[in-house]
């Protein structure tokens, strides 16, 4: 039979994928350029018997789908970074708290109102330590309306497997696009759920770690019956001031992410032409797509380059880099921010390879011509 | 026979952090003597509080429960009770947490009717951070962020609720004891968003700098300024001078959010 194929839009692509993933709850605010997610969530969630709520604020929406998924919900919210912003606070509460989650950011410009309707990537670290204290985070950043697809699959995979908030963002360019998709047939994708307990209800510890990193999450309203809380906490769920208890639960939480099983695990990558490239393009988003351009040009010219397209963007794909570090002569940072990224890829490969950075602010994508004309400076 | 409070309360999380003489803890026994006389399953009961002195209330009680973050518990409570409108969820914190820093959730979920029972307990300050005024703070009190005298007037928390489009509002003091679990058990019972405002007390940092000698002197000022609605109704506006209407303020029948949704579910379904 043949697949069922339509016209979307990015955004419109990520709440079809939020559905496939088995999402039933979704909190929002409305902010460009984000929106259509939400509307789209509106119209289909009753459909399955799943709820939509429009909240009065940013942090409300935040606040109902860790509400909703503790009661045993799929969750998802969809905003843009003024709304991250405000959801910071509550993206701590849901590491801290270990709640699944995902948070879809359409980034446009900033600080604050920035361009609501142009293009933007910088938010990645945002991604990254925007929520104060020490946690892990998860980031994935597609490039195509299909691939907003499937990482908004993957993403909820991911908040359920390691119990934990994800963030999907892709940049306005891409959420508003449309391209041709494909939908998958069910099953054809993994669909993870979250681990529930296995012991009895009166052994049950919200944060045991007898199982490992990630604990069985119960819900609420089941026969499970369990206190969650945003301060240190021991693995019974209770608040703890002991150095021993919070030293041990903090650096879990980071480890349950970092660890190189589970880096492998949530690492997603495309390499193009990288086998014998003596420079390399590192780029995601849609400035993947002009850097691929870039790398085609560069090739005709007699250019050895390649692209390499970080898919998850945290936790930083490092392993990888490194050794393209150690390959080629120079590595050329394209990003629509001011130099974000380039300082994880330089951390990496500073002591084994030149490297460039090529950015852009004003609310226009990067141009290939821009891009190689970096390359060929670095080189 | 004593009342057994003990079957409520998680086993070893006594004894509790609030200090001698704040009225907290008679809520807390008011809210566990209302739940019990509503017949609450624990497994399906949530109770969701922010952060403050009296949003530790949840850790004590065997239920599920939800400490969330400042001001945000009727947020998360919304959360909750949409994904499962089967439970029954109560949420319980501070003037400040409810009010102030949370003033935007609490009014909304006035606003959607969506049916939690909210536990406002007022004590006029912001006790965990060591006494700063709150939105409650009657004008010209002292607090630690007020040296001179509050200038801020003051919310009537039930009067807001009222006016956000909460359907049950009722109101008591820490005094009366024995109201507060008769009114709890009226706003669980309550189809719809319940609000029960609690005067209380805080006598280590509101009492001590507003000459209330001893928290028995608190208590006193909670009953004398107390009066019941229906007394109020035969009461002349001289004599109602600084006092506070006590018992049922408001209540109506409004549909409630989470019904309406089904039924938004079901026309969807059935088209």
């Amino acid at each position: 039979m043949a697949k069922k194929i339509a016209l979307l839009q990015g955004n419109e692509a990520c709440a079809m994928g939020a559905l496939y993933a088995g999402c039933n709850f979704f909190g929002g605010y409305p902010i460009t350029p984000s929106t259509e997610v939400a509307e789209v969530m509106a119209a289909e969630l009753p459909k399955i018997g799943g709820k939509f709520i429009q909240m009065e604020d940013e942090i409300g929406a935040m606040a109902s789908i860790i509400g909703a998924a503790l009661a045993g919900s799929k969750a998802l919210t969809a905003t843009s970074g003024p709304g991250v912003s405000l959801k910071q606070e509550l993206i701590g509460y849901a590491c801290i708290a270990e709640v699944p989650c995902v948070i879809i950011n359409v980034m446009r410009g900033g600080p604050s109102t920035g361009m609501p309707t142009g293009p933007g990537q910088s938010d990645v670290m945002q991604a990254r330590w925007g929520t104060h204290g020490d946690h892990a985070a998860i980031a994935l950043c597609p490039a195509s309306c299909q691939e907003i697809f499937s990482e908004t699959v993957r993403a909820f995979n991911l908040a359920e497997k390691y119990r934990m908030p994800v963030q999907v963002l892709f940049d306005e360019i891409v959420g508003h696009m449309r391209e041709r998709i494909v939908f998958p047939e069910p099953g054809e994708l993994e669909v993870v759920d979250r681990t529930a307990p296995s012991v009895p209800p009166e052994k049950y510890k919200p944060f045991d770690t007898s199982f490992g990193d990630v604990p069985p999450l119960a819900a609420f309203g089941s026969e499970y019956r369990f206190h969650v809380t945003g301060l240190n906490k021991a693995e019974d769920g209770f608040p703890t001031t002991k150095a021993e208890l919070v030293d041990a639960e903090e650096r879990r939480q980071i480890r349950k992410v970092e660890c190189p099983e589970a880096r492998a695990d949530i690492e997603l990558n495309e390499e193009y032409m990288t086998e014998d490239a003596e420079v390399v393009i590192f780029a995601y988003g849609s400035t993947a797509r002009s850097a691929r351009y870039a790398v085609n040009e560069l090739r005709e010219q007699g250019i050895k380059a390649g692209l390499f397209r970080p898919i998850t963007l945290w936790p930083f794909p490092e392993k990888r880099v490194a050794q393209l570090g150690e390959q080629v002569k120079a590595m050329v940072v394209a990003e629509m921010n001011l130099g974000q990224m380039v300082f994880e890829v330089e951390r990496i490969v500073k002591s084994t390879c030149k490297l460039g950075l090529v950015t852009r602010v004003d609310g226009d994508p990067l141009t290939p011509t821009q891009i190689i004309d970096q390359v060929k400076e670095v080189l | 026979m004593a009342y057994d409070y003990e079957k409520s309360i998680r086993p070893g999380k006594l004894p509790h952090i609030w200090c001698p003489g704040c009225g907290h803890g008679i809520v807390m026994k008011g809210l566990i003597r209302a739940m019990d006389t509503c017949g609450l399953e624990k497994n399906n009961t949530a109770i969701v509080s922010g952060i403050g002195c009296a949003s530790r209330m949840p850790g004590y009680l065997d239920f599920n429960t939800l400490h969330t973050a400042h001001g945000r518990a009727a947020a998360f409570a919304t959360g909750v009770k949409m994904a499962k409108p089967e439970m029954t969820v109560i949420c319980c914190g501070g003037d400040g947490d409810g009010a102030a820093i949370g003033g935007n959730h609490f009014i909304h979920a006035c606003r959607r009717n969506i049916d939690m029972t909210y536990v406002l307990l007022n004590n006029y300050i912001y006790g965990m951070t060591g006494g700063q005024f709150s939105s409650s703070t009657p004008p010209g009190h002292l607090a630690s962020t007020t040296p001179y005298g509050n200038p801020d007037p003051a919310f009537d928390l039930a009067k807001l609720a009222i006016g956000a489009g909460a359907t049950f509002v009722a109101r008591t003091t820490a005094f009366h004891a024995t109201q507060i679990d008769k009114l709890i058990v009226e706003g669980i019972k309550h189809k719809g968003m319940a609000v029960i405002e609690i005067l209380d007390d805080c006598p280590t940092t509101y009492g001590r700098r507003n000459k209330f000698r001893s928290v028995v002197d608190m208590m006193k000022r909670l009953k004398d300024i107390a009066v019941p609605v229906t007394a109020a109704a035969k009461m002349t506006a001289e004599q109602l001078e600084g006092k506070t209407l006590t018992g049922v303020l408001h209540k109506e029948d409004r549909p409630e959010y989470c019904e309406t949704y089904a039924k938004i579910i079901a026309r969807v379904q059935g088209a």
